[in-house]
């Protein structure tokens, strides 16, 4: 039991992990959560499902299909939801602008695919266990993507223009930085990696629309918890936050294992709603 | 003192609103409601049962969306998981009448208890509102309407899990499909009434300041906590009436009855509507609940349509339908406008009795990371006096400003009223001790009139609790009618009555300096802080706002005056403070000041 709550843990975890890397970099490059950051992730099970099972593409071909759509929907987020609202004094905008495409996606999802749970295929033809892929493979994936970004915006240019756009957009501007190309392609990179989350966890969540929501949620906690923009925070807390959720749906059933992280989320941000790692308020007057 | 003598109307345009019968204006907002009242209660004479239900559903609907526009069009907050309050009211009424878990209960007692629990959670769930930021607090919503399914689900013994439970059938004259729909009809009536009663009251204007000048609202001593919280209650309580009767017209829920589907129905019924209207989301209900009907197709792809029209509301028409209704607002105002204070009329204003002593402020010191913004500052503001704060820019003159009203809890030292020390950040109880302020950028609700505006100002003089407001009781209305004379009294003495009725926003810069100099008088303020009044300003316009100040100062009010005008502050003050670096280096009279050689030599210029 214990193994299989380790297994499902980490893994589960690992999905979460990498959605909150996912609103983190999409935040970082406008300063914007995007309800799109689950749906990505949910579209990743999906449309590795659709690719390989229903149209029999090859893994490998699948799966570079599944990111490059995912990071199409990061590209269209951007343009659609994201662009029209942030000249906007009203900050509140893009929630209800992301959260209306996220449910488009979501309902057109439904309802062209399917309401049901569909099964996603085997990637590597290996033999099961304890050890299977369905549980290493996300936890794989979700280590590439923390220390790929790393070295992204340690080591390259690009990263490093990300990194001033997140710092300071309009120092970064007199900087002749080209802010808006380099959102876009933030919100390609962000597309991509929920893409993956979905993909590379699509054994264990299966290809279902209501994941949507689900990893919308799970994926917000560790960021909240971890402080906004820490990658690593959202990594160390999406993978506490999937072990404590399957011990506790193992050991007292999956209505607690809800509420108590759900009771979690809600008194640690009261105490402290800048998150556990995150800075004191900025000045408002 | 050089007021313009003769009253004129200065410039020739009729008094829209507020001059005509008040009786004629309130008949013209109630004709949509009455209108919508008539058609609903004629609807049996000329349709089936099928849409019978349909209305029926709309009315229970209404009864949810009414309390959460309170919430999400008023105060602003995005509260997307509202169905998890429908199915705690829905459960709570079905329990209790079917006996699962107690004896059997009336349905009207099941009902009002399923209001009580939608109350209590509807706080709870509100809860976070107060410390979160806006997705945050999205989150926590749509993280509780997950939970209440699931626990509905596996709570078996009591909800009948997936299987379900019946739900409650009211007795008597109601128990036919017309009768339930007249009793739902009431209900839907009621709370129209209702929450119309709140957004014409202070209550409804506090939410709004809440939602888009939050820092303004403290400063009027709206208490946030206590105002979100009272509306949460409300508006929970009718998402559990509206619960039970869901049940009721469903006549047997299982979880699978609460799709998400409802929530972004409910929610998005409020933004097609408008923000801070009644009447924008009351037809954005019936709209969402009928337009699935229309054809089959729609009926599975009808999530998809709202979610495209919210993004059509959001990108193309953010106000809404009450926006397209409003077309009092499209009419073109007059081109030239000219601000004509009359400080003449401040007697009817500042009628005030109260003598008030000396604000001092002793030794405040606060920093900003490394940077020291005020270092032991020593200030005295005496009342009937106007004190200029002057200084380059970074000299810590606005920091000051915000310790005084609140904002900065000093890092040392104290601010003492008549010798009693003010409670140190605490911005929204300055109010009460009658200190007024005006913000650099001026801080409005652009969505409301100028009127409702300058009427936030006088808040905490009302006094009528919230459920006077919401059932219109006597003190409702002496509160209401004070307030709007006080306010149009203000608006005069800035020289903008003639604008009252004219949304916020479409002023011009400078008329929004005036309104929230009217907005301070409200108050009947000892101190009154001025942030940079004349910033922005013609020199005509400074001559009058120079006039104003004094004026204001002869009615025994201290006026604390940051400017950068230097012929402002040297016209008008009787006293001026200068500072550099967040220190005082130099007190006394204008003259004393324009001879000061520091000064001269660090701010003024030689």
């Amino acid at each position: 039991m214990l193994e299989s709550i380790i297994a499902y843990g980490l893994a589960t975890g690992a999905v979460y992990a990498m959605i909150g890397v996912t609103y983190n970099v999409m935040f970082s490059a406008s300063r914007v959560f995007s309800f799109t950051a689950g749906v990505l992730g949910m579209l990743g099970g999906v449309l590795g499902s659709l690719f390989i099972l229903r149209l029999h593409l090859p893994a490998a071909l699948g799966f570079v299909a599944t990111l490059a759509a995912g990071a199409l929907v990061g590209i269209v987020t951007e343009i659609v939801t994201v662009r029209p609202v942030l000249k906007s004094l009203d900050q509140h905008l893009y929630v209800l602008s992301t959260l209306a495409f996220a449910l488009l996606i979501q309902q057109f999802t439904a309802i062209e695919w399917s309401t049901e749970p569909q099964p996603f295929p085997r990637l590597l033809p290996l033999p099961g266990g304890p050890l299977d892929q369905q549980f290493w493979l996300p936890i794989l994936a979700c280590a590439a993507t923390i220390i790929g970004l790393e070295l992204l915006y340690r080591r390259t240019l690009v990263g490093r223009a990300f990194l001033a756009i997140a710092e300071d957009s309009y120092a970064a501007r007199a900087l002749g930085l080209p802010e808006q190309r380099l959102r876009m392609a933030s919100y390609a990179l962000a597309g991509a990696i929920g893409a993956l989350a979905g993909f590379a966890g699509g054994e264990v969540l299966l290809a279902f629309f209501a994941n949507a929501p689900m990893l919308n949620f799970y994926g917000f906690v560790p960021v909240a918890l971890g402080g906004m923009g820490s990658n690593r925070g959202a990594a160390i807390g999406g993978l506490a936050l999937g072990l404590f959720q399957q011990a506790a749906n193992f050991l007292v059933g999956g209505i607690f294992a809800s509420v108590a992280v759900f009771a979690v989320f809600i008194v640690v941000l009261l105490a402290r709603p800048e998150g556990l790692a995150g800075a004191g308020t900025a000045r408002r007057v | 003192m050089d007021a313009p003598a003769p009253p004129r109307a200065p410039f020739g345009v009729t008094e829209p609103a507020l001059v005509r019968p008040k009786s004629m204006a309130t008949l013209e907002m109630a004709a949509p409601y009455i209108g919508l009242t008539l058609a609903a209660i004629c609807l049996p004479l000329v349709s089936d049962d099928y849409w019978g239900g349909i209305a029926t559903r709309a009315c229970v609907y209404w009864v949810l969306v009414s309390g959460l526009n309170l919430v999400v069009g008023f105060a602003g907050q995005i509260a997307i998981g509202w169905v998890a309050l429908l199915t705690l009211g829905a459960y709570t009424a079905s329990v209790l009448t079917a006996g699962t878990a107690t004896p059997e209960l009336s349905p009207y007692l099941a009902l009002i208890l399923a209001g009580s629990a939608g109350a209590i959670f509807g706080v709870i769930v509100g809860l976070p509102a107060l410390r979160l930021r806006t997705f945050y607090f999205a989150m926590t919503t749509l993280g509780f309407a997950t939970i209440v399914t699931q626990v509905a689900l596996a709570w078996g013994s009591v909800t009948g899990g997936g299987v379900g439970v019946a739900g409650p059938i009211f007795p008597g004259p109601f128990s036919t499909q017309w009768g339930f729909y007249y009793f739902c009809l009431i209900l839907a009536a009621l709370c129209t009434w209702m929450t119309a009663n709140i957004a014409a009251s202070r209550f409804g204007r506090g939410l709004i300041a809440i939602r888009d000048a939050e820092v303004a609202a403290e400063a009027c001593g709206i208490a946030k906590p206590v105002l979100l919280m009272t509306v949460f209650l409300f508006s929970g309580a009718a998402a559990g009436v509206a619960g039970g009767l869901f049940a009721s017209l469903q006549s047997y829920i299982t979880p699978d009855a609460f799709t998400f589907d409802l929530s972004v129905l409910f929610f998005i019924a409020i933004l097609i509507g408008g923000r801070g209207s009644i009447l924008g989301p009351l037809l954005g209900t019936i709209i969402l609940t009928v337009l699935p009907e229309f054809s089959a197709p729609l009926v599975a792809w009808s999530t998809f349509l709202y979610a495209a029209l919210l993004l059509l509301i959001v990108l193309a028409i953010p106000g809404g339908i009450a926006e397209l209704l409003d077309y009092k607002n499209r009419r073109p105002l007059e081109r030239h406008r000219e601000i004509v204070p009359r400080p003449d009329l401040l007697p009817r204003v500042l009628n005030r009795t109260i003598e008030a002593g000396p604000l001092i402020l002793d030794g405040i010191t606060l920093s900003f990371g490394g940077v020291r913004a005020i270092d032991a500052l020593d200030l005295e503001l005496r009342p009937g006096e106007v004190h200029g704060l002057i200084g380059p820019n970074g000299s810590g003159k606005t920091t000051t400003l915000n310790v005084i009203s609140g904002y900065y809890p000093p890092q040392a030292g104290v601010a003492r009223l008549n010798g009693i020390a003010l409670p140190p950040g605490a911005a929204p109880l300055r109010a009460s001790r009658r200190i007024a302020r005006t913000f650099q950028t001026p801080r409005l609700i652009g969505g409301a009139s100028v009127l409702q505006n300058v009427m936030i100002g006088g808040t905490i003089d009302g006094h009528g609790s919230f459920a006077e407001s919401l059932l219109a009781l006597p003190r409702h209305w002496r509160d209401e009618t004070r307030l709007r004379e006080a306010a149009l009294s203000a608006l005069s003495v800035v020289g903008l009555a003639q604008l009252g009725a004219v949304r916020a926003d479409r002023l011009q810069h400078s008329e929004l300096r005036f309104i929230e100099i009217a907005r301070a008088l409200m108050l009947r303020p000892a101190f009154l802080l001025l942030d940079e009044p004349a910033a922005g300003l013609s020199a005509e316009e400074i001559r009058r706002l120079g006039a104003l100040i004094v004026a204001i100062s002869h009615h025994g009010t201290g006026v604390l005056l940051v400017e950068h005008h230097a012929d402002l502050i040297f016209d008008i003050c009787d006293r001026i403070t200068v500072l550099n670096l967040g220190r005082v280096l130099a007190v006394g009279t204008p003259a004393e000041i324009r001879s000061h050689r520091e000064v001269v030599s660090a701010y003024l210029g030689a």
